[in-house]
């Protein structure tokens, strides 16, 4: 049992909260967002809240501050703020004390802050409205509070209007208003989430600075485990409303108890070994809560006690496997490398003007002059932040963008691009892609079966609908779903079943090269391990070469074989991806590697 | 900014020129002009002759020019029907049309924005659904038939107010107003709020769901979290972010009234714009038909361009352009 | 009863639309209304006990006979007669359904066109796309009423008299049609311009699928939803108009009275006491596009993605 070497006098504890219950009305009757929940916050310090969606981190907090929205009810327990009971209080006295001793932030900068306002006007409102004191002295105590957290010109600043700022800027300010009131403690839900890993780095900073400084106790709700190892001092672990694990980070973390948390940490990328395998998942960690919320008969149909399941004659996982390998013959006489960009541009909004230059627009570079090569039968990994121009390179490998200048090539050959790639060219069908958001990526008005036929379909792949269906049964056993999914309709599966019938369309076309845009990035962690292990057993069996497209470094470090790095369109890094993560050679890599946040301080001394 | 207003401008040139390509369409090859103006006995060279001063033989783009530089002059022609310049009749009836819609306006707007505030906050209340209710029905309920239930109820059953016609009027230069007579205003109750309800709805409504949104931002949220109490939240946060898009619709709305005022004009007889126009219908009055056209295409238009222009005022985000 | 009602309940329970439905009685009411009143109308031929347009039924000494259960009322004329001696109930149940074919007519010719730009103009953007916004622009300068007011005047100049009578239900149709289009054709461009966004859209131009099996098989299922919205609401709009046209003397021919024009003869004998000519065709309407506004109502709020 590691030492708790962090306190030498104990905090008083600030927050108490025994047995916590909170139940939803719904149509499918009563349901439990979260269950007999015990946690504690002291002064000062930072405790984490974390697990994947809906396993009611984001209840938690709004029960605290009385803000649980729609049907929801606290139906148990006691949540209690230095001494006095909150759960009791009437809307009148909570409203009085929301912002005065407990303050939130959202996650989304963007929109926590009233557009048609500007900064000022906002603070000194919130400022006086807890604090009887005239305007001049609102105002400087704003300008004080928004230079501690970081905004420059602070009194130039007041005027502004929030759209004016950048997301991590807009953050700030949002910390300052939750700040304003001088609470006792702060409830900060997903409070980075949206932003850049640089800029997320720096608004955690700022958290951990204020935490220590002001003495104020903050619940720090997200699903991200690297956040939570980075700045927080104790963490509570959830699972479908209950807590699974709770104690100091590094110990939680480093050596968790619970199974469902050595899973969790099982799960989570590393960013300092590549592994074969993703191993030690829980399988039936695969249903979301939201699949959950949506009722019985939301999950997929599965085998009912003693019914034989429902299947397609003659369609097996192995059938699917004899199917896509039975090209594989051909697949040796593809050409080395698969696929090769030559000094590609792309430029966005350029226009050349009305009249001699009038209104002449340079446009954006989304892509400068950007070479590399897919070899055949691996995984080319390509990372960036957002803006740095990944989804703009899968597009233009795609056929939806035209680029200006530079060529591609595929299988040794010219591929046209944008336009000029007309819809029967052979290409369509030998470069596949996965998108991101399984969410949008399925057309919900379409039966699984009639999304998995459309390749099928297009490509002339299988003569009569029974052999179609058959194959589409065939696959969707190969990506490990029940056959009977078939019958059904997106929206009755979670994100991660989503994203497996995803991929088993993009199979369906017997692809040469998968483009994956951000897999797994709205996944959970767990889920997005189950399909990275889809994604690499899939790879491998059948040879298919793939160019595995992330922001998080770690999830690329155990895909790929060779990487790219991109920095606003330009290429800065290109080679093996093990000696990339070993040493990188640009400074904009070795900036990446450190500020993603790592978890292998958790196999060393404890964090504080 | 001014890019923008600029763009706006050009975009409503566009529409007036194709609005007054229309109207010269209508007015030049629907009907016969010459067929209309003469009696049965004129010659046929007396009719080629009267065809030629009219210009009617010349090439349709001059005609097009003249008929443009007439109507941006003032010139508007004569009635079929009546031979009376058009431009006196409408200068004679558009005071009548106008006032009925300003008093219809102010009706809706006083009460429909509140009643739709009300609504949104007091949601499921008695009252607010009993409003819901009626509001409803207003929407559901041709104008007309409102106007003649207002008609029978209180000017035939009761008999308090008159059921026709402007009642007096004062004459000030040009322009007849009921507002300074107590007949006057009388007479404009009832039609009034026959036009007035319909829009009344229409606002509530607008308001209702507008706010409705608003109320369920992430900006309300955070706000309520952060202590801000309730008449701030609604009056201040509220209030403000749900006007923006409500000014749109009000500025349309002024523009609907004068259109819808047709209906109401007919039922009371009051003799505005919109009576001159089924007229000109019933009687295939094609000058006085593009005429109007024209007219209330332009008054859309610049009703239009004032709104945009009040938004960019009203909205940064607009007047700065995004960041 | 009550036990039917549970079992669609529990029926409910798997189909969103079908719970929310089930569970708000106004909905309920509303659609029964609503199909009754369609009901009735389409069966008019055979539920009316007199055929109003048949000028031999009708007896001139019949007139103004006042509703079956006052004194003076006659029990063959239940709703009692109108000017010309036509049974009112009957006229009622015709005008009902004169009213209602004009107005469905109307829609399916708006929603066509509209729909089919707005899909155009949202998936091809461009100049399509600014062509077709630039019209609705000029229609949206002129209000719906206006515009049909003005097809159905720029008709009568270029038709002939008796050719005018004869087309007239079409040229209302069209009138009537032409004003709403646009409403159908911004929802559909705007739904478009979403779901082009989304990845599924993505997925089948990355795969090569024609464009038009993208925008008939892929989006238009997908922007069914605020379509339908609509729908419902620009019908009780249609059938709003048809009646204020024909209360206006230019709408439906005269020899085929609908909703309005009873009204409009009502009104005249209104003051002298015969007060049912003008009550009851007042009434259905109202009863009518009530129905029809509920329901549209209702289906806004079961699309409204932000209540999902």
């Amino acid at each position: 049992m590691v030492p708790d070497a962090s306190n030498e006098t104990l905090p008083e504890t600030l927050l108490e909260i025994r047995d916590l219950t909170v139940t939803f009305a719904s149509r499918f009757g009563e349901q439990t967002a979260i269950e007999n929940i015990d946690m504690d916050v002291r002064r000062g310090e930072i405790v984490g809240l974390v697990g994947e969606s809906g396993a009611g981190k984001s209840t938690i907090g709004a029960a605290i501050n009385g803000l649980l929205p729609g049907t929801g009810r606290i139906t148990g327990g006691t949540v209690t703020l230095s001494g006095e009971r909150l759960d009791r209080l009437s809307e009148a006295s909570l409203h009085r004390l929301r912002g005065d001793r407990i303050s939130m932030i959202f996650q989304d900068p963007q929109t926590s802050l009233n557009p048609l306002m500007r900064i000022g006007e906002q603070l000194i409102e919130t400022i006086r409205q807890h604090r009887d004191c005239r305007e001049e002295e609102a105002r400087s105590l704003a300008i004080a509070l928004l230079e501690d957290t970081g905004i420059a010109d602070a009194a130039t600043r007041m005027s502004a209007w929030p759209h004016q700022f950048s997301g991590g800027m807009r953050q700030r300010v949002v910390i300052a208003l939750a700040l304003c009131t001088e609470p006792e403690l702060i409830i900060a839900d997903e409070p980075t989430t949206a932003l850049d890993l640089a800029i997320q780095k720096q608004i955690l900073a700022l958290i951990r600075r204020l935490a220590d400084e002001r003495q104020v106790g903050i619940i720090l709700i997200t699903h991200d485990i690297g956040v939570i190892a980075e700045i927080s001092d104790r963490v509570v672990v959830l699972r479908h409303g209950q807590v699974k694990e709770r104690g100091v980070t590094a110990r939680v973390l480093g050596q968790p108890d619970d199974p469902y948390t050595r899973s969790l940490m099982a799960a989570v990328p590393r960013m300092d070994r590549k592994l074969e395998r993703f191993l030690g998942i829980v399988e039936a960690v695969d249903t979301d809560a939201a699949a959950t919320r949506r009722g019985p008969s939301a999950r997929v149909p599965s085998r009912a006690a003693g019914k034989p399941l429902w299947r397609v004659s003659g369609a097996s996982a192995t059938a699917a496997s004899d199917w896509l390998l039975g090209e594989s013959s051909e697949r040796s006489a593809v050409h080395d490398p698969i696929l090769s960009l030559r000094h590609v541009d792309v430029i966005f909004d350029a226009s050349p003007g009305y009249l001699f230059g009038l209104g002449r627009r340079h446009g954006v570079r989304a892509l400068d002059d950007v070479s590399f090569d897919v070899a055949a039968g691996s995984v080319l990994g390509l990372v960036g932040e957002s803006g740095s121009g990944k989804s703009t390179l899968a597009k233009t490998i795609t056929g939806l963008v035209t680029p200006a200048r530079g060529a591609l090539l595929f299988d040794g050959q010219v591929l046209p691009s944008g336009r000029a790639r007309s819809r029967s060219h052979p290409s369509r069908r030998r470069i596949q892609m996965v998108f991101q958001d399984p969410y949008s990526s399925l057309n919900e008005r379409h039966s699984v079966e009639s999304i998995l036929i459309e390749p099928l379909r297009e490509y002339d792949l299988a003569g009569t609908r029974a052999a179609r269906r058959r194959l589409a049964a065939s696959v969707l056993e190969l990506v490990g779903l029940p056959q009977r999914a078939l019958l059904s309709y997106p929206h009755q599966f979670s994100g991660g079943q989503r994203q497996r019938i995803a991929v088993a369309r993009a199979l369906l076309a017997r692809p040469e090269l998968l483009v994956a845009d951000e897999p797994t990035s709205a996944l959970d962690v767990s889920v997005q391990a189950q399909i990275l292990n889809l994604l690499k057993e899939l790879q491998s069996t059948f040879g298919l070469s793939m160019l595995f497209i992330s922001h998080n470094l770690a999830v690329v470090r155990q895909m790929a074989d060779r990487i790219v790095v991109l920095k606003r369109g330009e290429c800065v890094e290109y080679g093996d991806s093990e000696a990339f993560f070993a040493s990188p050679a640009s400074p904009y890599g070795r900036e990446l590697l450190s500020e993603t946040p790592s978890l292998a301080l958790l196999d060393a001394v404890p964090r504080r | 900014m001014i890019a923008l207003v600029a763009r706006r401008l050009l975009q409503s040139l566009f529409v007036m020129a194709t609005v007054s390509l229309l109207a010269f369409t209508l007015f030049r090859f629907v009907g016969d002009p010459v067929a209309q103006m003469v009696g049965q006995e004129t010659s046929l060279e007396d009719q080629a002759r009267l065809r030629a001063s009219l210009g009617l033989d010349d090439p349709v783009i001059t005609q097009y020019a003249n008929f443009v530089g007439n109507l941006l002059s003032g010139e508007f022609g004569y009635s079929y029907r009546t031979r009376q310049p058009i431009g006196e009749m409408i200068l004679a009836r558009m005071p009548a049309t106008f006032e009925l819609g300003l008093a219809s306006l102010v009706i809706s707007l006083l009460l429909g924005i509140p009643a739709g505030i009300y609504t949104a906050i007091r949601r499921g209340g008695v009252v607010a659904n009993l409003i819901l209710v009626v509001t409803l029905i207003g929407v559901s309920v041709p104008t007309f038939v409102i106007g003649i239930f207002l008609i029978y109820v209180f000017g035939v059953e009761l008999g308090w107010l008159p059921t026709f016609g402007r009642g007096d009027t004062v004459q000030i230069g040009w322009w007849k107003t009921s507002f300074l007579t107590l007949d006057g205003w009388r007479s404009l109750l009832l039609p009034a709020l026959t036009l007035g309800v319909y829009q009344l709805t229409l606002t509530m409504r607008l308001v209702r769901s507008e706010m409705q949104n608003v109320l369920k931002t992430d900006y309300i949220r955070f706000a309520r979290a952060r202590g801000i109490d309730a008449r701030a939240l609604y009056l201040g946060h509220a209030l403000k972010n749900t006007l923006v898009p409500v000014i749109t619709i009000v500025g349309l709305q002024f523009g609907g009234v004068i259109a819808f005022s047709i209906v109401t004009e007919a039922v009371f007889q009051w003799p505005g714009l919109g009576l001159l126009f089924l007229d000109s219908i019933r009687y295939v009055d094609i000058p006085v038909m593009s005429v109007y056209l024209v007219l209330i295409a332009m008054l859309f238009v610049i009703i239009n361009l004032i709104v945009d222009v009040l938004y960019a005022v009203i909205d940064p985000r607009v007047r700065l352009g995004d960041a | 009863m009550s036990t039917l009602l549970e079992r669609l309940r529990r029926l409910g329970t798997e189909n969103e639309f079908l719970y929310l439905f089930l569970h708000s009685r106004l909905a309920m009411i509303a659609a029964t209304v609503a199909v009754l009143g369609m009901g009735a109308a389409v069966l008019a031929p055979l539920i009316a006990p007199f055929d109003p347009y048949d000028i031999g039924s009708v007896d001139i000494l019949d007139s103004l006979v006042p509703p079956g259960w006052t004194d003076g009322g006659d029990a063959r004329f239940l709703l009692g007669t109108d000017d010309q001696g036509r049974d009112l109930w009957s006229a009622i149940l015709y005008g009902t359904r004169l009213s209602l074919v004009v107005g469905l007519s109307a829609i399916v010719f708006a929603s066509v066109l509209g729909v089919t730009l707005g899909l155009l103009a949202g998936y091809l953007g461009g100049r399509l796309d600014a062509v077709i916004m630039r019209i609705a622009d000029v229609q949206l300068a002129l209000p719906a009423i206006l515009t049909a007011l003005l097809v159905d005047g720029i008709a009568r100049g270029l038709l002939p008299r008796d050719t005018h009578d004869e087309l007239m239900l079409v040229v209302l149709t069209v009138a009537i049609g032409l004003s709403l289009w646009v409403n159908f054709a911004r929802t559909a461009r705007a739904s478009t311009f979403v779901e082009r966004q989304k990845e599924y859209v993505q997925a089948a131009e990355v795969m090569g699928v024609h464009p038009l099996r993208i925008l008939l098989v892929h989006i238009l299922p997908n922007i069914l939803g605020p379509l339908l919205v609509i729908l419902t609401i620009d019908l009780a709009v249609a059938v709003l108009l048809e009646a204020t046209l024909s209360f206006l003397g230019v709408g439906v021919p005269p020899n085929q009275p609908s909703l309005g024009t009873l009204i409009r003869t009502g009104t005249e004998y209104l003051f002298s006491g015969e007060w049912w000519i003008v009550l009851f065709p007042s009434l259905t309407l109202v009863v009518l596009i009530v129905a029809v506004n509920v329901l549209g109502d209702f289906l806004r709020d079961v699309f409204d993605p932000r209540l999902r």
